[in-house]
């Protein structure tokens, strides 16, 4: 993938995700907020997979900390503004992933995915069993909050969803992308693609393993905040089904999806997991059978997602074109 | 004067297996030493215990007087000690400007910058066309590792752990793998660029005796895990017996 092109197709994707509230009914753009939530968690949950070929199959208990975070913040200490409650529960992610992390990355392939899935089923059963903290099952209630100082008091729910937030979750996405962007073409995000390419010889130019994945532990954990805080504001609610593990695996689909070898990969496939599935809805009872299914197909005709297939048709276009 | 790298009554066995035994050797400034031995005589597990990859049974392993056990690959990369593999071991996603970058970026220090653009970083740039240069993959820059041919690989292996700026750099057989027409050239291309590049010392472990002959200045052979000889090339040369321990057969026939 040459940089420029991905900088175009981000560009183009980017002014047509702002064209949406203008052109399609509020309903589609209420239904973009959960993808830029998505694409915000998957650009950090593929720092970690698709550079330091670490599978996290407990990415779901950040979306949990973003989520439980921000009900906490606005629900019980009634902070108003949704930028602090952003930057907090990012914070309070990272911090949480420390430990967990240091933990996690002493380990690779199949017993990395295990124990972020134990530690994902923990924190579950935690939001689970303390039920007068956590309100069990029920979830906890995610007041309103202001963004960017406005409280938007004449928009109901729908409208505010649909035109205020959703710029404000694009905005985010941006940015999040923006700050991606840097990191994997950093120094360090050199020295994290060489752990996961062939992490013996990294060692013997001077990269420290296990703290690179540390840190990309963290990082990816404080970009999953800030997804769930998103989805948190959107539903109005923390729920528990956020953090069980079958949204963790809802990551992994996405990000195989768009194909996670590719920057913008795990993007395009949170953008065509949400749209398949708010259609496949509509159309049948039996819709994770076809998601199933079309997950099958990728997997084993296109190993390299969306992305990886729009690249292939690109060159097979220029080559019959020259 | 304190050795560059040493080892003191080394022994390492892997359960019943006593693959060194009670080895004592010394590395010195400007010299390039072959370690030479048939296969299993411990070459690999020496070259393993020079690295701080694997910890002695019994004894001492120093690099410039300090004790390397459990000091890891990466402190002992800072600290001026390289190698290459005798398999070989690149990044087969990366292209060979960023593999060698990898270890600049160690090198200048530069590894917890998350933030700065890695490509407006002139200094990383300068170094690795350098580098490149000395070993003609000028050219190469932007191909990705998995593409280059065999020799290319080697030398890019090497490349990279010379752009660590290493006191010492242990070369785990750079030929093996490489046509013989190519091996020479490999051998002076790792040469000169050790000259270049300011490296005190090179040890060679290598099973082609024609190379050990024509580049080493200093041979010690080992055979069943204990050191049979230690002696410049014409000595060693003029001991058939010697020979035949370690090649299996006399040189040349």
């Amino acid at each position: 993938m040459r940089p420029p092109g991905a900088a175009l197709v981000a560009l183009a994707g980017t002014a047509a995700l702002a064209l949406v509230p203008a052109l399609a009914p509020a309903y589609y753009a209420t239904l973009m907020v959960p993808f830029f939530a998505y694409a915000i968690a998957l650009l950090g949950f593929n720092l970690l997979f698709g550079k330091a070929g670490l599978l996290s199959f407990g990415h779901a208990m950040f979306l949990g900390l973003g989520a439980y975070g921000a009900a906490v913040m606005a629900g019980v200490l009634h902070v108003h503004s949704f930028e602090a409650v952003l930057c907090a529960t990012m914070l309070a992610a990272a911090i949480v992933a420390v430990p967990i992390g240091f933990v996690c990355v002493r380990y690779t392939g199949i017993f990395f995915g295990m124990l972020t899935l134990a530690f994902g089923m923990l924190f579950y059963s935690f939001l689970f069993k303390f039920y007068y903290v956590t309100g069990g099952d029920s979830g906890m209630r995610v007041p309103r909050m202001s963004i960017l100082g406005l409280d938007f008091a004449r928009y109901n729910k729908i409208e505010f969803l649909a035109g205020p937030f959703y710029y404000y979750c694009l905005a985010l996405l941006v940015a999040a992308g923006v700050l991606m962007w840097r990191i994997v073409h950093s120094p360090f995000g050199l020295h994290l693609r060489t752990v996961g390419d062939n992490a013996r010889k990294a060692e013997y130019l001077g990269v420290h393993v296990r703290r690179c994945r540390l840190v990309a532990f963290v990082v990816s954990a404080a970009f999953g905040a800030a997804g769930g805080a998103i989805l948190g504001f959107r539903i109005g609610l923390a729920d528990p089904e956020l953090v069980y593990w079958t949204q963790s695996g809802q990551l992994v689909f996405m990000a195989v999806l768009g194909g996670f070898a590719h920057f913008l990969g795990p993007i395009i496939g949170a953008l065509a997991y949400i749209v398949l599935q708010d259609q496949l809805q509509s159309l049948t009872p039996y819709w994770r059978f076809v998601l199933g299914a079309i997950l099958a197909v990728v997997v084993i005709g296109f190993p390299t997602g969306l992305a990886g297939l729009a690249d292939d048709l690109r060159r097979r276009f220029r080559r019959s074109g020259a | 004067m304190t050795a560059l790298l040493e080892t003191r009554n080394v022994s390492k066995s892997f359960g019943p297996l006593r693959a060194l035994e009670d080895v004592s050797l010394r590395f010195d400034a400007g010299e390039l030493v072959a370690v030479v031995g048939p296969n299993g005589a411990g070459k690999t597990t020496l070259v393993n215990l020079l690295t701080g990859l694997l910890k002695p049974t019994s004894g001492e392993v120093l690099f410039m007087g300090r004790s390397i056990a459990g000091v890891g690959p990466v402190k002992l990369a800072d600290r001026g000690l390289a190698r290459s593999f005798q398999l070989i071991a690149v990044f087969p996603r990366l292209t060979v400007a960023e593999t060698i970058a990898a270890a600049v970026v160690s090198r200048q220090k530069k590894r917890w910058r998350l933030l700065s653009r890695l490509a407006a970083d002139t200094e990383v740039e300068r170094r690795v066309a350098e580098v490149a240069d000395i070993f003609g993959l000028r050219r190469r820059l932007d191909t990705v590792a998995a593409a280059l041919s065999q020799g290319e690989k080697k030398l890019l292996d090497v490349a990279s752990a010379f752009a660590l700026d290493p006191q010492v750099i242990l070369l785990d057989e750079p030929t093996s793998g490489v046509s013989t027409a190519d091996k020479h050239g490999i051998m002076t291309t790792l040469i000169a660029a050790g000259k270049a590049a300011g490296v005190k010392g090179i040890v060679l472990v290598e099973h082609d005796m024609d190379l050990v002959a024509a580049y080493s200045q200093r041979i010690i052979a080992l055979a069943e895990g204990r050191m049979l000889a230690d002696l410049p090339p014409d000595k060693f040369f003029a001991d058939p017996a010697l020979i035949a321990a370690v090649v299996g057969k006399p040189r040349g026939r």
